[in-house]
């Protein structure tokens, strides 16, 4: 079983993508052996009603699949009444999981909202997912520049919610050099492999960071689903490790946090 | 434990199918890669890791240049250093990798000496990646690019387009154009295509002796396709940009592009083979 923790179903705001039709992604998801993928929108990096893009990503992922797509709905903590937003991913949707965009809608993790919405989220047994960025911050568009997150107060804040389960994703160039030391002893802040390079950079990873700690992911469809399957081929990794990454680490936090 | 184990042979399945049905089919080439940020206390040894990884993703040529520099002002002393670097990297698999000469137009003089020492003279079949504190439409890249012609040797230019600016000295697809104009025998390939490519793509159409490589950005889907469109598969060539890149996250752009296969072909090697095969004739290597 292979896991695809990092995929975003409607239109990229920028550019038109081969598999921005959910039967396409699919389709590629199938063909590259994907069992389960979680799924965000890319409507939710800018609109405002997020409790109707959330309504639409349950709706596709029902629709399109049969169970390969889990959806994991988002929620802007700067909104009015954003907790209902939560609450309807929770107990309407009965999502597993939810995808923040902290650099799209303008708060830090340093912000109490921010822990007010973990703890929250980790109450209703959720997942929370935290894209540092979702493309490379020198091509973005000149009206829409996006910073990428500073996942620095991170590990103190998972530290102080004891059930909390945390995903990053596109992290890389959030966290070069020594900056990915503190997170080794975070147990449970997880990071996926989408934007990862370097040679056999998913096996230099797993050497900086438990691999208990590393997920699949691809960023597909912005990114061709074949990166993040190559990389993985170019690390000739163990098979064990193969398996935490594939399957074993995801299904582990979705089993935590369903009911 | 039966199902479990018949799912994970399905995947493995799907895995190997993107993994290898693809590139079997292909014979790649990468223009574009440096010993930079690999393991390994030596350039043999750092070359062993790359054709490791070469091996695992049906790579068959790497194109090196500038060592374990990435230096934007190298000093003369650095640039022997780098090319010495990737003399011994290529000289421990000679028949796995091509060298390709790092020089400086701001050190003129030393750069026609060390070009001769290492393509005239030497095992070097190209120029590149040329990065230095002088735009590469400045006048002093002209006889850097004449020796070259003169020794059929293609040249690879960085270039970016960054939304926040870019460093004093660094070149875009626009300069690139430009130094092509005035050297219309030459053969350019555009490092990153400006890496903000939806642009650089555009920039790059008029000019018909640059090619555009698309190592060392994101995967992002539709870069290819993109090139592939508006300057015809004949001027795309694939590269990654390792040890700063994976091979895997640049080579998927092109293996998972919607493009013919006889494009991807063009595009993975088959533009290369053509515009080395020249260089490479000349000093007797395999094409």
């Amino acid at each position: 079983m292979i896991t695809d923790t990092n995929v975003t179903l409607s239109r990229w705001p920028f550019r038109r993508l081969d598999a921005e039709e959910t039967p396409v992604l699919v389709a590629q998801l199938r063909q590259a052996g994907v069992t389960q993928a979680w799924a965000s929108s890319f409507d939710a990096l800018l609109h405002r009603d997020i409790g109707s893009v959330n309504a639409r990503l349950a709706d596709e992922c029902r629709r399109h699949g049969s169970g390969l797509l889990l959806p994991f709905g988002a929620v802007n903590p700067k909104l009015p009444d954003w907790q209902e937003d939560l609450r309807r991913c929770a107990e309407d949707f009965r999502m597993a999981g939810i995808r923040l965009y902290p650099n799209y809608h303008g708060y830090a993790l340093a912000d109490p909202v921010f822990t007010e919405l973990l703890r929250l989220a980790t109450g209703y047994r959720m997942a929370v997912q935290i894209a540092v960025s979702v493309e490379d911050v020198r091509t973005q568009h000149p009206l829409v520049r996006v910073p990428l997150v500073d996942l620095a107060p991170l590990p103190e804040t998972v530290e102080r919610i004891p059930e909390a389960r945390v995903v990053v994703l596109n992290w890389w160039s959030a966290l070069r050099g020594d900056k990915l030391r503190p997170f080794a002893n975070a147990t449970r802040i997880y990071f996926d492999i989408a934007t990862v390079e370097g040679v056999e950079g998913i096996a230099r990873l797993a050497e900086r960071l438990p691999p208990g700690l590393i997920l699949f992911g691809t960023n597909a469809p912005l990114f061709s689903l074949q990166s993040a399957v190559l990389k993985m081929q170019e690390s000739g990794l163990a098979e064990a490790t193969k398996r935490l990454i594939f399957e074993t680490n995801a299904s582990g936090i979705t089993r935590r946090t369903q009911p | 434990m039966l199902h479990r184990r018949a799912f994970l042979g399905s995947a493995a399945a799907g895995l190997a199918y993107l993994a290898h049905g693809q590139q079997a089919k292909f014979r790649i080439w990468d223009i574009h890669c440096h010993l930079y940020n690999t393991p390994g206390d030596t350039p043999e040894k750092k070359m062993e890791v790359l054709i490791r990884c070469a091996d695992r993703l049906g790579i068959e040529r790497l194109i090196l240049s500038q060592g374990y520099s990435s230096a934007l002002h190298p000093t003369p002393d650095q640039l022997r250093e780098e090319n010495d670097r990737v003399m011994r990297a290529v000289r421990a698999f000679p028949d796995r990798a091509f060298g390709s000469v790092y020089l400086s137009p701001s050190h003129l003089e030393f750069s026609l000496a060390e070009f001769d020492r290492c393509v005239r003279d030497g095992p070097m079949v190209g120029v590149g990646e040329l990065e230095a504190d002088k735009r590469c439409n400045s006048p002093e890249l002209d006889p850097i690019v004449e020796r070259a012609i003169a020794m059929h040797a293609p040249i690879v230019q960085h270039t970016w387009m960054k939304a926040d600016g870019n460093e004093p000295g660094e070149s875009t697809p626009y300069d690139l154009v430009e130094l092509a104009k005035r050297h219309p025998r030459a053969n350019f390939i555009c490092a990153h295509t400006g890496g903000d490519w939806e642009r650089g793509i555009r920039i790059l159409r008029e000019a018909k002796n640059v090619l555009a490589e698309v190592a060392g950005l994101d995967p992002v889907s539709g870069v290819v396709e993109m090139a592939v469109r508006e300057l015809g598969a004949e001027r795309v060539v694939y590269g990654s940009d390792v040890g700063g890149r994976s091979f895997a996250s640049q080579a998927a752009k092109v293996l998972g592009a919607g493009i013919p296969d006889s494009a991807k072909e063009l595009v993975l090697g088959g533009n290369l083979r053509r515009l080395f095969a020249p260089a490479l004739r000349a000093k007797g290597y395999p094409v």
